[in-house]
C-alpha cells in the first residue's frame, strides 16, 4: 500500500520499521490503593524486568552501547535508589508516581554537577519512562536502539531525540507529522538520510513492518511486494554509483554551464562540500557569528570567521548573506520588539537598515577578509522588497569595498521588479523557501499550512521567471539558493526559467549533477514552460516529469 | 569475620575523565561483587554506598580527586588492595 508523505532529498530505503513511542505522561500524584508493600513488589518486579532487557540489548549491541546499557541496567536496580523509593512508596505513593519523583531527583542531581555527569541524566530519564512504561503495561518510549539497522518511524523528531538517534543505523526516517522544514526534515537533508515526512498513513505502521522508503517520490510503500523491493534495490545501486561517479563541473548535457554551489553555515562543513563537488558557496549564511551573543561581534572577530571560509575556496566564488535576522532567527541588538507577524517585520535587510552601524561593520570586514584571501566575495542582502533597498545596499557595499552586490529576491514584489532591480544589482539569487511562504501566503514553520510551501507552484515558477528573463536582458547572474535547487528535475526546470547557478546542500549534488547532465538547454526550457502552464505545484510536477520522460526518450 | 574493624584507605583517581559512566560502572560491579560493604566519599564529603551507581556517579569525582575507601567484611585488606588498583589505574586510556 502507497502511504503519501513530503519526501526528503532523492534517496530510496528499504527496511524494517521500529516505531519511536511518545514519552509517557507524568505519573499522577494520586494516593496508591494498594499498600506500600504490594506496589514495592510490583516495583521490583518492573525494574528487574528493565534491567533484564537493558542487559540482554546491551549484550546484543556490544562496544560502547554494551556498557551505556549496561549502566543503564545498574541504575534500574541501584540500591541507593531503592532506598528513596521505599521512602516514597512509604508515603502512600504509587510505585509510578515514586519512579518518576525518584529519578527525577537523581536526574537534577546529575545536571547541576554539569560536565560528564550531567550527559548521564538523559540515561536517567530513559530508564525512568522504561520502568513507569513497564509498571503501566506499555511500550517503552524513547530513541529505540534495536541493535541493527531499521527504518524509524516517529511522530516527530525533537533535537534530543536526534542527538541519541544512532544514525548509522537508522535506514530511513517517517514522520506521521512535520513539514519540509521541520527539524527532521532538517537533520535528514544535512546527514543525507532517506525521509519522508507528514505521513499520516504511517501512523498504522507496527515495529517489524517491512517497508520501501522512497524519499524521491514522496512515498511509502508498506508491504511491498519482491518487485517493489527489487525496484527499490536497483535504485539503491544507482544512486550509489551517481555518488561515486567522477566530479564534473555543473552541466547540462549540450555543455551549457551551470555552476554547482554549497549552501554553507560556517567553514567547519566546506572541506566537505568541496569533496562532493561545491563549485564555490551559493549562499554563506554568517548568522552563526550573531545568534546566542549579546551583541555584535567585532569587525575583527567577523573577518577572522569570514577569512576561515573564503581560504577554503580559493580562486571561487562565495556568495556571501548579510545578516538575516528577525522572523525565525530574532537578535536582540538589532530588534527586540514584540511583532505580530515576524515574517512581514523588520527583518533581513529592514533591520539592517535600521541598525546601519552593524551592516557597515560587517560589509567592512567582508571586504578585508576578501583582501586577504584568494576567494571571490559576493555579497547580498535579505529580505529586500523594493528598488530603492536595492539601490541603497548596492551602493552602500560598494562603497565599503565590496565589488560584486546583489539582492536575495525572496519577496514577490521584488521578483515582478527584477527587470528594474537588476539594473541596480550585479546579480540576484533567488531564495525559494521564502519566496515560495510569500507567494503562497503560508508560514514555513507552522505544520498546519506546510502542504503550501512547495516551490513547484507556478505562480512561485512564473516569479522565478521574472528574475530569469531579467538577468538575461542585463546579462546579470541569477542564482538560486533555496531547496528547490536541491530537487533534481525541479533543478532543471529552475535552468530553463533563467538561473545560471544553483547552490543547495552538499549532500543534494550528487543528484544535482546527474539530472542536469541529461538534458539540453531547449529540453530545460521544454520542461520549465511545461510546469508554468500547469494550474497547481503537483500538476506542475507532473507535467514536468511527463516533458522530462518525452524529451529523453527521442533523443 | 566477628570483630574485625572497618580499613579505610585514601586513593587518587587515575581516571582521565574521572569516575563517569564507562569506569563508574565497573568501579561499582566490582564493589557489588566483593561481598563486602564498600563506601566512597569524596575528601571532606559524605560517604557513599560504592554498589550504588547513582551514588557514586552522585559524587561528581574527577581526575586527580582524592577519596576514601572504606571497607567493612571479611578480607577487607584484599578487597581494599583490588578496588584501590582499579581508582588508581585510567579506564579511559
Amino acid at each position: 500500500m502507497e502511504l503519501r508523505g513530503i519526501g526528503i532529498g532523492q534517496g530510496v530505503a528499504v527496511g524494517t520499521v521500529v516505531r519511536m513511542e511518545e514519552p509517557l505522561r507524568e505519573p499522577a500524584s494520586t494516593l496508591s490503593a494498594l499498600s506500600p508493600d504490594q506496589e514495592g513488589a510490583r516495583l521490583d518486579e518492573a525494574l528487574a524486568a528493565v534491567a533484564a532487557e537493558l542487559n540482554s540489548r546491551g549484550a546484543a549491541a556490544g562496544g560502547d552501547a554494551k556498557d551505556v546499557l549496561e549502566a543503564q541496567a545498574m541504575m534500574a536496580e541501584d540500591p541507593t535508589l531503592r532506598d528513596d523509593l521505599s521512602a516514597r512508596l512509604a508515603e502512600g505513593k504509587t510505585a509510578e508516581r515514586a519512579t518518576h519523583e525518584a529519578f527525577a531527583a537523581f536526574r537534577d542531581m546529575l545536571r547541576e554537577l554539569g560536565g560528564y555527569m550531567a550527559e548521564r541524566a538523559a540515561d536517567l530519564d530513559d530508564v525512568s519512562q522504561r520502568v513507569v512504561a513497564q509498571l503501566q503495561g506499555l511500550p517503552a518510549p524513547g530513541v529505540p536502539n534495536p541493535g541493527h539497522p531499521f527504518v524509524l518511524v516517529a511522530r516527530d523528531l525533537a533535537p534530543a531525540d536526534t542527538a541519541l538517534l544512532d544514525l548509522g543505523q537508522v535506514l530511513g526516517l517517517i514522520t506521521t507529522e512535520g513539514g519540509p522544514t521541520s527539524h527532521t526534515a532538517i537533520l535528514a537533508r544535512e546527514k543525507s538520510i532517506v525521509a519522508v515526512v507528514g505521513v499520516a498513513g504511517a501512523a498504522d505502521l507496527v515495529d517489524g513492518d517491512e517497508v520501501v522508503v522512497d524519499a524521491a517520490g514522496s512515498v511509502v510503500i508498506s508491504a511491498p511486494t519482491d518487485a517493489d523491493k527489487r525496484a527499490a534495490e536497483e535504485r539503491i545501486t544507482a544512486r550509489a554509483a551517481r555518488a561515486a561517479a567522477p566530479l564534473a563541473p555543473g552541466a547540462l548535457a549540450d555543455g551549457t554551464r551551470v555552476p554547482l554551489l554549497a549552501n554553507l553555515g560556517n567553514a567547519d562543513g566546506a572541506a566537505q562540500a568541496v569533496q562532493l563537488g561545491a563549485e564555490g558557496v551559493g549562499l554563506f549564511r554568517t548568522e552563526f557569528l550573531f545568534l546566542g551573543s549579546g551583541s555584535a561581534p567585532t569587525v575583527q572577530r567577523q573577518q577572522r570567521e569570514y577569512a576561515r571560509m573564503l581560504r577554503e575556496f580559493p580562486g571561487k566564488k562565495v556568495v556571501v548573506r548579510a545578516l538575516d535576522a528577525g522572523a525565525d532567527k530574532p537578535l536582540a541588538f538589532l530588534n527586540d520588539a514584540e511583532e505580530e507577524n515576524p515574517a512581514l517585520g523588520l527583518r533581513g535587510l529592514r533591520s539592517l537598515r535600521a541598525s546601519e552601524d552593524i551592516l557597515r561593520e560587517q560589509l567592512t570586514a567582508l571586504a578585508r577578509a576578501e583582501a586577504e584571501t584568494d576567494a571571490e566575495v559576493w555579497v547580498m542582502a535579505p529580505m529586500v522588497s523594493t528598488v530603492e533597498e536595492t539601490r541603497y545596499f548596492v551602493t552602500l557595499a560598494h562603497e565599503l569595498g565590496l565589488r560584486t552586490a546583489g539582492v536575495m529576491v525572496e519577496v514577490p514584489a521584488l521578483a515582478l521588479l527584477a527587470d528594474k532591480a537588476l539594473q541596480a544589482a550585479d546579480f540576484a539569487s533567488i531564495g525559494t523557501n521564502d519566496l515560495t511562504q510569500y507567494t503562497l501566503a503560508a508560514d514555513r514553520m507552522l505544520g498546519s499550512v506546510a502542504s503550501f510551501q512547495d516551490p513547484w507552484h507556478p505562480a512561485v515558477l512564473r516569479l522565478v521567471q521574472e528574475v530569469g528573463t531579467a538577468g538575461q536582458q542585463h546579462g546579470k547572474p541569477v542564482g538560486i539558493c533555496g531547496e528547490a535547487a536541491a530537487d533534481p528535475l525541479l533543478a532543471v526546470v529552475l535552468v530553463g526559467l533563467g538561473a545560471t547557478t544553483l547552490s543547495m546542500s552538499p549532500s543534494a549534488l550528487a543528484d544535482v549533477r546527474e539530472s542536469l547532465s541529461r538534458f539540453t538547454l531547449p529540453q530545460a526550457r521544454d520542461l520549465a514552460a511545461a510546469a508554468l502552464a500547469a494550474d497547481g505545484a503537483a500538476s506542475a510536477r507532473a507535467a514536468a516529469a511527463e516533458a522530462a520522460a518525452a524529451s529523453t526518450t527521442t533523443e | 569475620m566477628e570483630g574485625q574493624a572497618m580499613v579505610e584507605r585514601t586513593v587518587r583517581i587515575g581516571s582521565t575523565h574521572g569516575l563517569h559512566a564507562r569506569p563508574a560502572k565497573l568501579f561499582t560491579q566490582a564493589a557489588a561483587a566483593s561481598g563486602a560493604t564498600v563506601r566512597i566519599a569524596k575528601a571532606g564529603g559524605k560517604a557513599v554506598n560504592a554498589a550504588s551507581i547513582l551514588g557514586v556517579i552522585s559524587l561528581g569525582i574527577d581526575h586527580g580527586d582524592d577519596v576514601t575507601l572504606s571497607v567493612d567484611g571479611d578480607n577487607a585488606e584484599a578487597v581494599l588492595d583490588e578496588l584501590e588498583a582499579f581508582l588508581a589505574a585510567d579506564h579511559d586510556a
